[in-house]
């Protein structure tokens, strides 16, 4: 089933794995990529839908963004920003190297 | 003595305001309740102690005749508040012992006016889900059982399951909850409470742990319409930290309760009914068409032809913005980490160590309809026909106030049914959905029990910002309906 006309492979699910940042074990692979693949299926419905000329709904009030003045309104409050830090020392958070 | 906790939250308010017995007093018979209630597993945190302390403070106001609007009323927060200084989930293990330094704007509101918060309340993990089952604090379960069955344990619903059940059993007056495809809706319905969504912006997201920024709303679930009115003024308001909320006076919702409805125009959309749903939901339906004629509404048959696109269009919206929004989920500076070989690895391994299967599965899928060419015919594609969806409800304002629909497909399901098709679980939905694609006001009344002895619910949609036609309507409705149905207390 993995191969019907969505076309979600266990390359695929890899790969948004991958971009997802999730860890998924091999074996795993071609499970979820039928279940997306059953999920997408559904989906595909979308496109009998006649979207000629209509414009994407991004917010579902009509309002323009509401701007504010550009002035500081919080901060000072280093130890509250770190304390559900998984790990912090000297006041900074500790977090594995990522520049080898 | 009156049972202290069986108060609808307007009686245990102008009781306390008589000085008839004290905010220590309805606490304490509501702590009580919860711990009497623990095997429904409601709550993932309890805050018993600050809750007395709380009504103490409460009842030095009351005593001078000052408070606010919930002074000294015991409530419970959805665990997806973010509430200063107490734990809180989502319902996640990713967020470990995640303790906010800050209230969101909600429960900020309602601290204001005086609410004692029992504690927060058990949900499906990042409030996706419709069953409470995807929670990692385990399932909620619902204090209704079907007749002659006492052995069957039901789901109460989701993703708001631990703000039903508790309702529902009398462990608080009330409850906070969010819906973002008809998690307070669909709970309401299978535990017979009353819940409203507002209108999209009405209630402010500063706080409130996100899973799809423009579809989620917070509202509340209580044991009457006049109830949830009374909460959502305390819970709504204008809040510049949302830059989503609406800066709108707020009309008087309890005065709205007390509106006739003699000449509202009440919209029946035919599309509202699915295969295989039962008879019985058809009929209640039918009864509420009667039941709305007979309090002096009009009805009017109307069609909104994109209906069945709705929740394929949800699935596609709400997790690409699920995985937008809990990418922040990294283990660096809040939560859980798993050390991996390289950072890489690190963020890897945290994400499948602290998500569940559901919430994995949402974020994947996100990702993909997101992904470099996909994104035009998924994403584009469903963000159109959420228009379409819009415009439907929008024509047939031109010939109704408001719409009156089941609330769901069917009554509560066993917990642990098993589920091959996630599709199969996602039809829960159906007919809150558009709401939330919409932007729309929604409540769930109770109305009768089915053939099994469970409650059923049904659905008033309204105008965005007229909240009040939908409580006006939604009143009517529950006088008409007269539903008193209490669930037997088998968990104590």
């Amino acid at each position: 089933m993995s191969d019907n006309n969505n076309g979600v492979t266990a390359e695929t699910v890899k790969k948004i794995a991958r971009l997802s940042r999730l860890h998924v074990q091999e074996d795993r692979l071609a499970h979820l990529a039928d279940e997306m693949n059953g999920i997408l299926a559904w989906i595909e419905q979308l496109g009998e839908v006649d979207v000629e000329g209509v414009e994407p709904m991004t917010s579902a009030v009509e309002m323009p963004a509401p701007m504010r003045a550009d002035v500081i309104t919080d901060g000072g409050v280093r130890d509250k920003v770190l304390a559900n830090a998984p790990k912090s020392e000297a006041g900074y958070f500790v977090v594995p190297r990522s520049v080898e | 003595m009156t049972d202290l906790t069986a108060l609808t939250l307007e009686a245990a308010l102008a009781g306390l305001k008589a000085k008839n017995f004290s905010s220590v007093e309805i606490t304490k018979a509501h702590i009580d309740a919860c711990m009497e209630g623990a095997d429904l597993n409601a709550f993932i945190t309890t805050d018993f102690e600050n809750a007395l302390v709380a009504a103490k403070a409460s009842d030095a106001k009351l005593a001078k005749g000052e408070g606010g609007a919930l002074e000294g009323a015991p409530l419970g927060i959805k665990d997806l508040f973010c509430t200063e200084g107490v734990k809180t989930t989502a319902g996640s293990k990713i967020l470990g012992a995640f303790k906010p330094q800050y209230e969101c704007t909600v429960t900020a509101n309602m601290k204001q006016d005086g609410m004692v918060m029992l504690g927060k309340l058990n949900l499906d993990e990042f409030a996706m889900g419709s069953s409470n089952e995807t929670s990692a604090f385990g399932s909620v379960v619902n204090p209704w059982k079907p007749e002659g069955k006492n052995d069957e344990e039901l789901v109460p619903g989701g993703s708001s399951g631990g703000s039903a059940s508790a309702v529902a059993a009398n462990m608080c007056l009330g409850a906070t909850a969010t819906d973002t495809g008809g998690s307070i809706r669909q709970p309401a319905s299978f535990t017979g409470t009353v819940g409203i969504k507002p209108t999209y912006g009405r209630c402010s997201r500063w706080g409130i742990v996100a899973f799809a920024s423009s579809l989620d709303q917070a509202g509340p679930i209580t044991r009457t319409v006049k109830d949830s009115a009374i909460m959502l003024q305390s819970m709504a308001g204008y809040d510049p930290k949302d830059s989503t909320s609406i800066n709108k006076e707020l009309p008087d919702f309890s005065v709205a309760c007390d509106r006739s409805i003699k000449g509202l125009r009440i919209g029946i959309p035919k599309e509202y009914t699915i295969d295989g749903m039962p008879g019985e939901i058809d009929d209640l339906w039918q009864q509420g068409i009667e039941w709305l004629k007979d309090a002096g509404a009009e009805i009017v048959p109307v069609s909104l032809p994109h209906t069945k696109y709705a929740l394929p269009a949800y699935y596609i919206v709400a997790p690409a913005e699920c995985s937008s929004n809990l990418a922040r989920y990294d283990g660096m500076r809040y939560g859980v980490r798993v050390d991996g070989e390289d950072l890489n690895d690190t963020y890897e391994m945290t994400r499948a160590a602290g998500f569940g299967k559901e919430v994995r599965r949402r974020i994947m899928i996100g990702t993909y309809v997101l992904s470099a060419g996909y994104y035009d015919a998924y994403y584009l594609q469903a963000q159109k026909v959420r228009s379409r969806i819009a415009e439907d409800f929008t024509n047939a304002w031109e010939t109704c106030d408001a719409l009156l629909t089941p609330t769901c497909p069917s009554a509560a399901f066993p917990i642990g049914r098993p589920v091959n098709d996630p599709v199969q679980m996602y039809l829960n939905d159906i007919f809150t959905v558009t709401a939330n694609l919409a932007g729309l006001p929604g409540i769930s009344v109770p109305a009768a029990l089915d053939k099994d002895g469970l409650p059923l619910g049904l659905q008033i949609i309204g105008r965005a910002l007229d909240e009040e036609t939908v409580f006006a309507a939604g009143a009517a409705l529950e006088k008409a309906a007269g539903f008193t149905a209490k669930p037997k207390k088998w968990w104590v």
